[in-house]
């Protein structure tokens, strides 16, 4: 074993350049493909993310101008919804999970000596599940009782908590909202996000849509949002939801203008099949390079062969088994191998951990090798590696060694 | 004559080399007995199948038919890899070319066969050293091949052929690359190594040469039409 090694390396080190291409080309297939497959994962982890950030398959909707006459009334008519007609729509549509009103108003708040204009939403307890607002551990987001005995509570963005408090925790801090204080009960977690209708979530505060109104007066929701059940059922609760409010209210179900709708599990089917698409993409240039690859590695040995009959031919006549001769290069190819795949990752990990101080993270994502694409490179890799070394270490092990050192 | 003295035992031994297009005849029906301690000069003129008959005493190849048993063992239906082991433990093989591998020094040249017979490093290095010094080469063990002349490859090559302490020892026109004075110290090597006891077997077509042998046997177009002893002794 020693001596198959130390032979190994001996006849590495005097096939300088051939050993150096080798070793290259497999470095160069293991780059590629980590490094299309760490991108690919980074751009996927970032287009969820930032989908999930607006929500979780859900549905946007805002009432607008009517631009259908109906039954007798012009159009250009003003759409206004109160908590009552969504109460209403909602027991009549089977498939809804969740559903949510939200009154938006900029609010001043203070503490101690900070004056701020802050972006403010009134919302169901519903709205936080529906929208991703994950609290941080001590908090929680606006709850049932909060909802129905009006209390002054708030869960605020991250940023906003920051800006705020500092460093010091918010929750169970009293601030002024309006001239009222308000008891902070919740900190959103830190979310990527670069999708949304109103401000980021972040900078935003959100109380009790009850509360709400109670502060503003506000009669009509400025939008509301909700969910289906069945993700796949979507389009199916959309248009239930169209005629049921727009029975109540009267307007033309068809009227896409007096309830203008944002479906985002569109962006969702977008993503998937974007996903899939890029996917494939990724896997036959990778297989293609893999194949590539594995041609110029399994050429190069059999140019070896060529090179080493004589040699194999000497080692043959001196009593050396086929096993000797075709261990000695499955080694060599394996050995190369596992060196160019070495080097691969090693070059991928440091391209990953430069990649982020780019600053493009926020288009692309940050590109991750993960466990099962390294494992999968390095299979195939040496999968490669093992039937290029295989095919030309049988022929060169089947020579007839009178044959052999003629050449 | 006993046959315990047999180290090599042919008979009625044919090898029929099929090109595809033509079948070659190079061997029509050898009988050959060598016994330990001889040394055989094979002659005869190009062509006339010498080089096929070294081929199969040393195990590079196998008969199309008749039987042949080397120190006692028959070898036919024997697997690649125990030729190999025959080749190994029986046969050191010298030859016109040299056949040494360029990369590596003398002594790990001489150490090979013994790397493929299993002999412990320590062992290896010793036995080689020691046959280098044997052949006049004791200051030239970690020279590579081309750095070395011509009969001192050829003298790597014998104390390669040596290294396994083969039963018999095969040498294919070893100075046929040699200018006379080179040959002449090698064919002096082979005389001292039968005179030592070993069982050598030259190809030459040098007179000269074969006059120093024992025995001298001579091939025409695949057949032995002479085989007769001479008067040097061992
Ligand atoms: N591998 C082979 N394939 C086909 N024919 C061969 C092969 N090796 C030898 N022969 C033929 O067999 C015959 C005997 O060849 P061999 O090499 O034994 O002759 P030789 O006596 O050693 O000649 P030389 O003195 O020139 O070395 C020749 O006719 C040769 O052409
Ligand atoms: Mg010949």
């Amino acid at each position: 074993m020693k001596d198959v090694l130390k032979q190994l390396a001996r006849d590495l080190k005097a096939e300088k350049l051939r050993t150096f291409l080798t070793i290259f080309g497999i470095v160069w297939g293991t780059v590629a493909i980590s490094l299309m497959l760490a991108f690919g994962t980074g751009l996927h982890t970032q287009l969820i993310k930032s989908t999930a950030g607006l929500g979780d398959r859900i549905v946007i909707a805002w009432p607008g101008l009517t631009s259908i006459p109906f039954e007798g009334l012009g159009k250009g008519r003003k759409i206004r919804i109160t908590d009552d007609d969504l109460t209403t729509a909602r027991g009549n549509v089977p498939g809804l999970k969740a559903l949510s009103a939200e009154y938006s108003n900029n609010l001043k708040v203070e503490y101690g000596t900070k004056t701020l204009s802050v972006d403010t939403s009134g919302v169901a307890p519903e709205f936080g599940s529906m929208r991703n607002l994950i609290p941080q551990a001590g908090g929680r987001f606006i709850d049932d009782i909060d909802l129905a005995e009006q209390r002054r509570t708030a869960f605020i963005g991250n940023k906003l908590a920051k800006d705020i408090f500092g460093e010091t925790p918010a929750v169970g801090k009293t601030i002024t909202v309006n001239q009222s204080p308000f008891l902070v009960v919740g900190v959103l977690v830190e979310k990527d996000q670069d999708s949304s209708y109103s401000g980021r979530d972040n900078e935003k505060m959100f109380i009790p849509s009850t509360t709400f109104r109670a502060l503003n007066g506000d009669k009509y929701v400025d939008n509301f949002v909700f969910q289906a059940a069945a993700s796949t059922d979507t389009k199916a609760v959309i248009e239930k939801l169209r005629s049921a409010l727009g029975g109540r209210l009267r307007f033309d179900a068809k009227d896409k203008e007096a309830l203008s709708m944002w479906d985002t599990t569109e962006q969702f089917q977008f993503f998937d099949t974007f996903m899939l698409a890029f996917n494939a993409f990724l896997g036959i240039i990778g297989v293609l390079t893999l194949v590539v690859g594995g041609i110029g590695v399994s050429n190069i040995m059999n140019v070896v062969v060529e090179e080493r009959t004589r040699e194999i031919g000497i080692k043959m006549a001196l009593g050396a088994k086929q096993r000797w001769i075709l261990s000695q290069f499955l080694f060599e190819t394996m050995l190369v191998t596992f060196l160019g795949g070495a080097i691969g990752f090693a070059i991928s990990l440091t391209v990953c951990a430069i990649f982020p101080k780019l600053g493009l993270a926020e288009y692309v994502g940050n590109p991750v090798v993960s466990p099962l694409v390294a494992a999968l490179t390095s299979l195939a890799l040496g999968l490669v590696g093992l039937v290029a070394g295989y095919f030309p270490a049988r022929d060169a092990a089947r020579l007839d060694p009178v044959v052999a050192m003629k050449l | 004559m006993t046959t315990q003295n047999h180290i090599i035992r042919m008979d009625d031994i044919r090898k029929t080399y099929d090109t595809g297009k033509v079948k070659v005849d190079a061997l029509k029906g050898i009988h050959l007995e060598i016994e330990k301690g001889e040394m055989i000069a094979i002659v005869g003129p190009s062509g006339s199948g010498k080089s096929t008959l070294m081929n199969l005493i040393g195990c590079l190849d196998t008969p199309t038919s008749g039987t042949y048993e080397i120190g006692g063992q028959a070898v036919s239906g024997v697997t690649r890899d125990e030729l190999a082991e025959i080749r190994n433990r029986r046969v050191g093989f010298v030859f016109q070319a040299f056949n040494l591998l360029p990369h590596i020094t003398a002594l790990e040249n001489v150490e090979l066969p013994m790397l493929f017979g299993g002999i412990k490093p320590a062992e290896r290095h010793k036995r080689a050293s020691e046959l280098l010094e044997r052949v006049g080469l004791g200051d030239r063990l970690d020279h590579k091949p081309t750095e070395l002349s011509g009969g001192q490859m050829q003298r790597v090559a014998i104390a390669r052929a040596l290294a396994m302490e083969p039963d018999i020892v095969l040498a294919d026109e070893p100075t046929g690359n040699l200018d006379s004075s080179a040959g002449g110290d090698i064919m002096s090597i082979f005389t001292d190594l039968w005179q030592q006891g070993r069982t050598i077997v030259i190809i030459t077509h040098d007179p000269a040469l074969s006059r120093r042998a024992s025995r001298v046997v001579e091939i025409h177009d695949g057949r032995i039409t002479s085989d007769q002893a001479t008067n040097a002794a061992a």
